[in-house]
């Protein structure tokens, strides 16, 4: 009996391949979008727990520089004499011929177990690692590696990318840094009574595990993939659910068919749902490999981005990773159980002598809308309450769900409302049953409308957010990038020499003075400013006190950065305590963008009074003819050609790793309004199958294929017109929420909101044509619907 | 006996309360024997044919189809005996869209596990549908279709073939032709034929006719 029964069910989907193709393609999609999404998300998380295994990041407490980036090895054996259970790293750029390589020195007897780093491969041996020196690396960096060093270089898949560890003594021949350190890795266990750190170490700070700010900055970058990963494979679910619907509905009669020849119910369901699951395993499948594929062509962007932006290393080459295939096999599974819920369900509680023709599906009444408005209503103002009182990313998130589904759902409302209102207009009898027919195909194109609105809302709301970050980002780079060139000094001793000669060849002279510090508990970087003409005229502020200048000049008040302010809760008029015996007001918030790290400006006086032995590694020089400074400086002083950089080039590399930032955003955006264009292609081609009866009719009073073919592009056309009309409003909306709410609580700024009119005619005309260009086939199918089967409606034995 | 119907009631909810419509009906039907189930619209003949059919369940009294009490029976027992012994004829022909006419033939004897290829073959044959097996359903008239149900029917050898109106949709000549191969096949395999129709001619070529008025046999 079960072959029997399975064979009559899956012959629907022989008859309708278009509507199996629909589901399949639909599923499929939306498992791509998805797993491409977790695909990036896996990849990027496994580089970063390679880099926590092999470098303690975010494992261990360690210990840094108060001041520098260098530590004295004599203060490592001095914390070891007194106790102490640290182990020493060496870090560095080790030049090759491909580029550089983070070189990572530990010392394997001291480093905490978990640590360990290398997993002793080939014929390699404690004693190699120690003595003769051996290096070890992913496959890519070894292979770079090979030229440059003589040491033996061993091939690690399980190395963080872009780096190569060895023994800390093997580290210091090759950095050329004899007897320094970059941190020390504190031990977990520690032996009790152990002297202060400010005792015996006073240059050190100490370093809490998991408190770098790039952790949450990633993990916020790949929070924002995942909600657009979520977003897509919600469009993609709109399709499946759409073309379950209809085909669930189209087989009611074959159901009742089977049940009357003896098939019972409960049997019936659960070959539905083994049908379905088989389907969402093969459309799984192809999703899964898709998936791959995208993520394969979108990761060197995002790997440059997380570089770029956060400092955090991601390998460039995708891995088939189990966690993110099972998860992409796994929502597939679930999205068709999500999708077919309800067609199920509806199927079981079916009577067995039920109406067996489709039923209202394509022609149900506004009923639905309505109950749909009301569950808009509903979710619009649970939204407006998270908007009032909600905080955290989470709720941030929540609060864009709320909207993004409020408005998909009241869009058949809208819909209803709008062609009601034309219909009222229309005079014509053509355009009256137009109007009255195009109200009647509004559920059935409902499910794609809302992928096309979400689609193109989320469009509207994502470029809205890239653009105005990129106007505000080119504002914020003319500010500080304002000195002409930057020189750079290879040796602390000629720091001062340059700087003499600058101040006679330049119009303004700016050390670059910092160093990393901790300010109200958050890592941060401490500026000497040489107040002049140039902070004062170019820099903006996002909230200032009278004469910011002039008092942070006079060693009077700082500025901070707009993260610094956030996290510390603090804000202007706010004191801050800089160092044990400094305290100052904060004049002035500024603007930083694509720093974890907080910024705080002080006095370039009252920075050497802090730190009497730092000295500015590189300086910024306004000039009125930078080519013939240039010049001069290589020519009449020897300063080499590379130590020269001007602002353009640093301008233009940065706007080239904030491009690269969006890339993948901006795929994702592409690809989500692609799926809602098949859609909408889709959802006319299985209703182009029951429209027949409705068109048949206005054909026999006279309206020719033709015509009802160009009625079909036109009311497609004026559906999406104004799904998209609907969509801008709540893009901005989407923008709103991004800048105001989830950029604060991600990334801990807050940006203006810009409007591109010009963009969003674009984007309505791009949606205009996806809707005509899906339309367009069930057009051209209808005008060549051959007459027999228009005639069909009339014969008594259809 | 085939089939026995006794003291049958049903009645169906509607806004102002129950409306009664089958008030105590009880009749039988012998092996080989053919009843016609006549009646004015709404007397409760269709109603009837579900419950004996198993479509439907009684609200008392009880149905036996081979000496098994249906009204006892849950959804899965009555499934079963409607695709061993029972086979039901369906005005709107209820054939399956998406598979062949000969598959469609197969399809209750597949169900039941008892399918005879020569048998499809002779009952194809018989009702002229040889030349139709490898179509689909939709591109056969509705004269055609009713003959593939009726051969789908009594392919699976039912021990009672229930039909309702079978030859309502018909003009009367292929009504007529369908019929008598209906009632010939029926003599040869042997079954008990129950049929509802509003027609007289086809009511008068049944070995018994039954009337139903208002819910009870008069």
């Amino acid at each position: 009996m079960i072959p029997t029964a399975l064979t009559a069910l899956l012959s629907h989907w022989r008859c309708n391949g278009l509507q199996f193709f629909a589901m399949i393609a639909g599923l499929a999609l939306a498992t791509a979008l998805w797993s491409g999404v977790q695909a990036i998300n896996a990849e990027a998380r496994a580089s970063y727990d390679a880099a926590a295994a092999t470098l303690g990041e975010g494992q261990f407490d360690q210990l840094l520089p108060r001041t520098g980036d260098v530590i004295d090895q004599s203060t490592y054996i001095e914390l070891r004499r007194a106790g102490w259970q640290v182990s020493p790293v060496l870090e560095g750029r080790l030049r090759t011929e491909a580029g550089s390589v983070r070189l990572v020195g530990l010392d394997p007897l001291t480093a905490p177990g978990t640590i360990a780093p290398v997993g002793m491969q080939e014929d390699a041996n404690f004693d190699d690692f120690l003595t003769r020196g051996v290096l070890f690396a992913a496959s890519d960096v070894a292979e770079s590696l090979a030229a440059t060093v003589t040491q033996r270089v061993i091939v690690d898949p399980s190395i963080a990318p872009g780096v190569a560890l060895s023994d800390i003594g093997v580290a210091q021949t090759l950095l050329s840094a004899e007897r320094t350190l970059s941190r020390l890795i504190i031990a977990s266990a520690q032996p009790i009574g152990l002297p202060a750190l400010s005792e015996v170490a006073p240059s050190l700070v100490r370093q809490p595990a998991q408190d770098t700010g790039a952790d949450r900055l990633t993990d916020s970058f790949h929070l924002n993939l995942t909600a657009f990963g979520l977003l897509s494979f919600a469009v993609g679910i709109f399709i499946v659910h759409g073309t379950i619907s209809l085909a669930f509905e189209q087989r009611r009669s074959m159901v009742r068919t089977l049940r009357a020849l003896g098939v019972p119910i409960n049997l019936l369901i659960a070959m539905m749902i083994s049908e379905l699951i088989a389907f969402a395993l093969i459309a799984g499948g192809i999703g899964v490999a898709i998936g791959y594929v995208i993520a394969a062509a979108l990761l060197p962007n995002v790997a440059a981005t997380l570089q770029g932006l956060y400092g955090a290393s991601v390998a460039g080459t995708l891995e088939l990773r189990p966690e993110w295939w099972l998860s992409g096999m796994a929502i597939a599974v679930l999205g068709t159980g999500l999708a077919a819920a309800g067609a199920l369900w509806k199927i079981a509680q079916m009577p067995l002598l039920a109406s067996a023709r489709p039923r209202a599906w394509a022609v149900a009444s506004g009923g639905t809308a309505w109950r749909l408005g009301a569950i808009a209503a509903l979710l619009f103002v649970v939204g407006i309450g998270i908007a009032i009182w909600g905080q955290g990313l989470t709720l941030a998130f929540a609060l864009l769900a709320c909207v993004l589904i409020g408005a998909a759902l009241i869009l058949p409302l809208v819909l209803h409302g709008a062609v009601g209102f034309a219909n009222q207009r229309a005079r014509a009898a053509m355009w009256q049953w137009f109007w009255a027919d195009t109200r009647q195909q509004v559920p059935g194109m409902s499910l794609a409308l809302m992928a096309l609105l979400l689609a193109t809302a989320a469009n509207v709301g994502v470029s809205t957010m890239v653009s105005s970050f990129r106007v505000t980002f080119v504002d914020f780079l003319d500010q500080r990038l304002a000195p002409e060139l930057f020189i750079r000094v290879e040796d602390e001793a000629l720091s001062l020499e340059l700087e003499a000669i600058l101040l006679t060849q330049a119009r303004e002279v700016l050390p670059l003075l910092s160093t990393e510090t901790e300010i109200a508990g958050v890592p941060t970087d401490l500026f000497g400013v040489r107040v002049g003409p140039t902070y004062r005229e170019n820099w903006l502020f996002l909230e200032e006190t009278p004469n910011v200048w002039d008092r942070v000049e006079d060693g009077r008040a700082v500025v901070v950065s707009e993260q610094l302010a956030r996290r510390a809760d603090l804000w202007t008029g706010d004191r801050l305590v800089i160092a044990p015996n400094l305290m100052l007001p904060i004049a002035a918030i500024v603007a930083d963008y694509g720093n974890p790290l907080g910024q705080a400006l002080i006095s370039e006086a009252v920075f050497h009074e802090l730190y009497p032995d730092l000295v500015p590694m590189s300086f910024g020089v306004r000039s009125d003819d930078p080519t013939a400074l240039r010049d001069r400086l290589t020519t009449e002083y020897g300063v080499p050609e590379t130590a020269i950089t001007d602002q353009s080039r640093i301008k233009a590399f940065s706007l080239g790793v904030f491009e690269r930032t969006f890339t993948v955003t901006g795929a994702l955006n592409i690809l989500t309004l692609a799926v809602a264009a098949f859609a909408i292609l889709m959802s006319l081609l299985t209703l182009a199958s029951i429209r027949v009866p409705q068109l048949a009719p206005a054909w026999a009073l006279g309206l020719t294929r033709r015509k009802l073919g160009q009625l079909e592009l036109i009311r497609a056309v004026v559906l999406a017109m104004v799904t998209t009309l609907l969509a801008i409003p709540l893009g901005l909306m989407l923008a709103w929420v991004l800048l105001s709410y989830v950029n604060v609580e991600a990334f801990g700024w807050k940006l203006p909101m810009y409007l591109f009119p010009g963009h969003y005619a674009l984007l309505t005309l791009f949606a205009l044509l996806a809707a005509a260009f899906a339309a367009l086939w069930p057009a051209i199918r209808l005008a060549r619907t051959p007459p027999s089967n228009l005639l069909k409606v009339f014969a008594n034995d259809r | 006996m085939v089939l026995t119907v006794k003291a049958v009631t049903k009645s169906f909810p509607a806004a102002d309360g129950d409306v009664p419509v089958l008030r105590g009906v009880s009749l039988s039907l012998d092996r080989g024997e053919t009843l016609a189930l006549t009646g004015e619209s709404g007397s409760g003949k269709s109603t009837l044919l579900h419950l004996i059919g198993g479509l439907d369940r009684v609200d008392s009294g009880s149905i036996t189809v081979g000496g098994r009490e249906i009204t006892k029976m849950n959804d899965t027992e009555r499934a079963a005996l409607r695709r061993s012994d029972v086979g039901v004829i369906f005005q709107q022909f209820n054939l399956i869209p998406s598979i062949t006419v000969e598959a469609n033939i197969a399809f209750q004897a597949r169900l039941a596990g008892g399918f005879d290829a020569d048998q499809a073959g002779r009952l194809s044959k018989a009702l002229g549908l040889t030349e139709h097996l490898n179509k689909y359903p939709e591109a056969l008239s509705g004269g055609q279709q009713q003959r593939v149900a009726i051969a789908r029917t009594l392919t699976a050898r039912p021990k009672l073939v229930l039909a309702d109106e079978p030859t309502g949709n018909l003009d009367e000549a292929t009504a007529s032709e369908v019929l008598g191969q209906m009632l010939r096949l029926v003599r040869e395999t042997g079954a008990a034929l129950l049929i509802v129709t509003h027609s007289q001619s086809v009511a008068r070529r049944m070995s018994r006719r039954v009337n139903l008025s208002q819910g009870h046999v008069v």
